[in-house]
């Protein structure tokens, strides 16, 4: 009976401070003349931007245009990281030797932030797709790979060595063991660098691109269009949390014994 | 030993072999020894304005700002959360409405509240910088002995005095990981920023470096980044086991 009541209460507090944000932004924005609609776009404003983006489209391209493209960059760089990223965790987690050499070029490199490499990814590649997955690739990478070290380092010996004196191979004790024991740190870490995609994507397109939602907002930060950069920030926040949301149903889906 | 010796032999002999033969061209990736000598000079002649030693103040000036900023706010309030729980229903769905906008998509609207100057990066180190150290602070009040409170209260100390001898020192280890966290996250979002925005600073010195396809200047910057970020996290760490030794579960 108490943790219902709290849980009301823990709703209605929660509903409400909505609410005053809702009507701040209102009052702030509109009647009180606090917030230029230079400096902060009145609610008008953003369903204005909304409806144009829908419409005509700003910036190159309509709101799913922009939308498309930047879901697409993240899905390939972070698709990549996945797919190299987690092969070289086992390997390091499994392998002495492979830790020993590889490890010392991994630290000297992941101090450098990700979002540093985005000048030079330009030089080499240009102002298109292949230098914006690079970089998120790049960021997406040394969380997948220290997670998946960490997991298929912290596995129980006895597991394996039972497995072993079962006549196991090698392969199967990957397979059967040693990846689904790493599975939870893996997935921490994915959680971690889908995070990092949205941050890295956002970065570069701001700095210099053809389409996206980063776009957009550089566009609207020369044309002093607040409302459009509100729909863009709300977009990328969206889809960062629709993302992570995708991630944890896949999650269940792989690991159904967890609850 | 050997082996991780190797493996930086391996990454440096085969940039400089890479670009001594010629496989790439030197616009693409310049030998790690121009790199060098273009970060000495960087040193001495100014490059978009400024030596590398005042980009780097410049940098380093804007993030100490922002960052002091954000742990005042957030780790008190991160304490206040954690001990009174309206404050926390109150202050949670706002958060969790902040919580998936990339501190970097910021970037836009500080430019149209604070300009283009010093305080253009403000808004995006603050938004990298705020959650952890409000999380870690209120992640440490919530993980303090409920007996504890109660002793403290019993024997007669106040609200104040809960929050500045129990609370504050039960937390302090969770408090110094999340000012660790975050220094990494502000670091970062802080470099961004300066790609995008500004006149100053080690972000804006690759980029310039970038738009003059000088590779050399933008590697020399970026060696520059990872070292200043790979020593913010050295000194935060060390705190951080001190603290953790000296006040940790083990010393309480």
């Amino acid at each position: 009976m108490r943790v219902v009541e709290s849980l009301s209460w823990r709703w209605l507090i929660g509903g409400g401070s909505a609410v005053v944000l809702a009507i701040a932004w209102y009052l702030l924005t509109g009647p009180l003349e606090v917030l230029s609609p230079v400096q902060f776009p009145t609610i008008e404003d953003a369903i204005d931007s909304l409806s144009q983006l829908m419409g005509p489209g700003y910036a190159g391209a309509t709101l799913w245009g922009h939308i498309l493209s930047s879901i697409e960059l993240v899905l390939l760089g972070f698709t990549v990281a996945v797919a190299t990223g987690t092969p070289l965790g086992l390997l390091m987690g499994r392998s002495r030797v492979a830790h020993a050499y590889l490890n010392s070029i991994f630290q000297l490199i992941r101090p450098i932030a990700p979002i540093a490499w985005i000048p030079l990814t330009i030089l080499w590649f240009g102002l298109g797709t292949a230098a914006k997955v690079f970089v998120i690739w790049l960021a997406a990478f040394a969380p997948i790979v220290i997670n998946t070290i960490t997991g298929a380092r912290n596995i129980d010996p006895v597991l394996v060595a039972a497995a072993q004196v079962h006549g196991a191979s090698r392969r199967h004790i990957l397979f059967d063991i040693v990846i689904p024991a790493a599975m939870p740190t893996i997935f921490t870490g994915l959680r971690i660098s889908l995070q990092a995609c949205w941050m890295v994507l956002v970065a570069s397109e701001l700095v210099g691109s053809f389409t996206g939602l980063g776009h957009i907002m550089i566009l609207a930060t020369r044309d002093l269009n607040a409302g459009m950069i509100f729909i863009a920030m709300s977009c990328v926040s969206v889809l960062g949390a629709l993302s992570s949301l995708a991630l944890a149903r896949v999650e269940h889906w792989v690991m159904p014994w967890r609850p | 030993m050997l082996l991780p010796a190797l493996g930086l032999l391996t990454l440096f002999g085969g940039w400089a072999l890479v670009s001594s033969l010629e496989l790439v061209s030197p616009h693409f990736l310049p030998s790690p020894f121009v790199v060098f000598t273009t970060m000495v000079e960087l040193t001495r002649e100014p490059y978009a304005g400024s030596t590398l030693q005042q980009h780097l103040l410049a940098s380093l000036d804007k993030f100490a700002v922002s960052y002091a900023l954000s742990v005042a706010i957030g780790v008190p309030l991160g304490l206040l959360m954690g001990r009174f729980q309206i404050l926390d229903w109150v202050v949670t769905p706002v958060f969790e409405a902040f919580r998936y906008i990339p501190p970097i998509a910021w970037v836009p609207f500080s430019i149209l509240w604070f300009g283009t100057g010093f305080l253009a990066p403000t808004l995006v180190i603050f938004a990298a910088t705020f959650a952890p150290c409000l999380l870690n602070a209120y992640r440490g009040v919530r993980l303090i002995d409920g007996t504890l409170l109660e002793v403290a209260q019993g024997l007669g100390a106040g609200r104040l005095r809960t929050m500045t001898e129990v609370l504050l020192p039960g937390a302090l280890p969770h408090i110094v990981a999340g000012l660790r966290v975050s220094a990494g996250f502000g670091w970062q979002s802080l470099i961004g920023a300066e790609l995008i925005v500004g006149s100053t600073g080690l972000g804006y010195m690759i980029v310039q470096g970038e738009s003059n396809v000088a590779p050399s200047v933008v590697l020399a910057g970026m060696i520059t980044i990872g070292l200043v970020g790979a020593s913010i996290d050295y000194v935060l760490r060390k705190v951080e086991d001190r603290i953790r030794r000296n006040w940790g579960p083990s010393g309480l």
